[in-house]
């Protein structure tokens, strides 16, 4: 019998088709049929200048955008060469941005896996505290969703004032919830019987396939980009990386679970640690002139209106730059010619090559197993399809 | 070892078919000059260079130049934390190159998404069908000659695939014609009746 996990699917994570080949309860065949949400973003990036590429970051993994804004600054930060020259303060609020939005997208992940799994109070705990991170976002870059927060050289504002009291506050109060979301489900017989021994991918799969992320150490591989290829002060910064060894299901809960407690320890050292200073980088063709020079001075109007109609006079050249993202690793590819548009950008995106792994590990499962594994492998389907 | 030596190191091992490395930003990017040996060369980087995680595969159009397409290989390495980029060129002619799916199992979707969006053939691919794109869709979006906006296409269960109309259309009420009160009644008007 064939079925069809449609497009349109609570559990499905997003608009994903999935073609299962049946024989009673079992899979034999599955055929994961994405692109229900290709927007063309590489397409688009070839006619936009840098910073106006920065919106279309966001919808990207649309569950974590100050990641992805971070992650795309960088990339062109190293294509300009200014990667090493960003300000203290710019990079620790960065980290501080890129650690929110890990806790946002896996108590997300966590939520939707528990509920997809018949736990729906997991689900309501964890969007609280989500909601939270909202507050903070919407107070931190005027969206709470779409935060378009970094800029090519630094970031679009500082932080408001009282801010880091109310994420001194937030961290406090995550603590909590995740620890009752370990007393609901880590010791679950319910929980544990749906998802021990699931979905196993081991340690060779899934380097062959490329997966990255927490799928990749739940899996038994030790790699972080944080670590192995550090990038903004993470050097500076001590936290521990969690690795599984069984590459079931149960597993990518475990890590996702102990990686929220990590960001939680990642920030505190942050908020402790952040330093004062400019957030730009001093330099006056990448970053826009502050707005009473404009107005008043020459050099200043001519640099504002080359660098918001032509964009930024990029080298040619071309770099990759992969960020330890919390799906995995999202890379950018840019292929530049000079000038304010890059030639070819492509973005590497961490849940397409999650979901190219789902034709070999559905089979031989039931398809009730179907959506315990589409919610430990946490995709999203903005990223896979871009 | 660092980037540099391993990317000399692959040189050597072909020579005259792997250009000098080219260092920018502290990437090392190789040129492979004949495409039809990239599996080999990606093999080799696989086996003897300990490069076993393939993070990419992308393509560019570079319209206008001969070769007009070039396809890109990212490679990583878990133990040494090393990238290498490996380039080779196809012109649009031939627009066929070797599949590397037999190394990866990940380049799998990613040849097919370069088939997808430029249209370049992966010989020894299992499985080579469009996977953004709908099966039978007659373009390759990612060519600098297909337009930014589309083109229009017939899309076979959808029942028009034109922009949506605006003025007049089936879901749109213009405001302020003699049809807006018939299409969308007020509720107090209909109460005076």
């Amino acid at each position: 019998m064939v079925l069809n996990m449609g497009p349109s699917h609570p559990a499905t994570h997003g608009v994903l088709r999935i073609i299962l080949e049946l024989d009673g309860e079992e899979i034999l065949k599955a055929t994961p049929d994405i692109g229900y949400l290709h927007r063309g973003d590489e397409k688009i990036a070839e006619n936009m200048t840098y910073t106006q590429f920065i919106p279309y970051t966001d919808r990207l993994d649309y569950l974590a955008p100050l990641a992805n804004n971070v992650a795309y600054a960088l990339a062109v930060e190293k294509l300009l060469g200014i990667d090493q020259k960003l300000t203290e303060r710019c990079q620790y609020i960065r980290v501080i941005c890129c650690e929110m939005a890990r806790i946002s997208s896996h108590l997300l992940g966590l939520g939707c896996y528990a509920m997809d799994c018949g736990a729906m109070t997991v689900f309501l705990h964890t969007f609280t505290e989500r909601e939270k991170i909202y507050n903070l976002c919407e107070s931190l870059t005027g969206a709470r969703f779409t935060t378009s927060y970094t800029r090519i050289g630094g970031l679009s504002r500082d932080l408001p004032t009282g801010w880091t009291d109310q994420l001194r506050r937030f961290l406090e109060e995550v603590v909590v919830v995740v620890e009752d979301v370990d007393k609901m489900l880590t010791r679950n017989r319910i929980f544990v019987d749906r998802t021990r021994d699931v979905g196993v991918i081991t340690r060779g799969q899934a380097v062959d396939h490329g997966l990255t992320g927490p799928n990749l150490r739940a899996s038994g591989v030790d790699h972080d980009l944080r670590k192995s290829n550090p990038y903004l002060c993470y050097p500076e910064l001590s936290f521990d990386v969690p690795i599984g060894t069984a590459g079931d299901c149960y597993e990518r809960y475990l890590v996702r679970m102990e990686e929220v407690r990590q960001s939680v320890r990642i920030l505190h050292q942050c908020l402790d640690q952040l330093p004062g200073g400019p957030i730009n980088v001093a330099d006056k063709k990448i970053v826009l002139p502050p707005k009473e020079k404009v107005l008043t001075r020459m050099e200043e109007l001519i640099h504002q209106f080359m660098l918001v109609t032509e964009g930024i006079n990029a080298p040619a050249g071309e770099i990759y730059f992969g960020a330890e993202n919390p799906k995995g690793e999202l890379g950018f590819y840019i292929c530049s010619k000079g000038g304010g548009t890059p030639f070819r950008m492509k973005i590497r995106s961490p849940s397409f090559v999650t979901i190219s792994i789902l034709q070999h590990l559905l089979p031989g499962h039931m398809v009730s197993d179907v959506t315990a594994i589409l919610g430990s492998l946490d995709f999203v389907m903005g990223e896979c399809d871009r | 070892m660092a980037a540099i030596d391993l990317a000399q190191q692959l040189q050597n091992l072909f020579p005259g078919v792997i250009g000098a490395p080219v260092e920018f930003r502290g990437e090392i990017t190789l040129v492979v000059s004949d495409a039809r040996r990239i599996a080999e060369v990606c093999a080799q980087a696989r086996e003897g260079l300990k490069f076993d995680f393939l993070v990419d595969i992308s393509s560019v159009d570079r319209y206008g130049e001969d070769p007009r397409f070039t396809v890109v290989y990212e490679l990583y390495g878990h133990t040494h934390h090393e990238y290498l980029r490996l380039k080779t060129d196809v012109s649009e002619e031939k627009s066929e190159l070797p599949s590397v799916s037999g190394l990866w199992s990940g380049a799998n979707w990613h040849e097919r998404e370069i088939f997808d969006m430029m249209g370049i053939r992966f010989t020894g691919h299992p499985d080579l069908r469009r996977i953004l794109m709908w099966e039978g869709y007659p373009h390759h979006p990612l060519r600098k000659d297909f337009p930014v906006a589309g083109k229009p296409t017939d899309l076979a269960e959808v029942a028009f695939s034109e922009t949506a109309p605006i003025e007049g259309g089936p879901f749109i009420t213009a405001t302020g014609n003699a049809d807006a009160g018939r299409r969308e009644p007020r509720a107090h008007e209909s109460a005076a009746d």
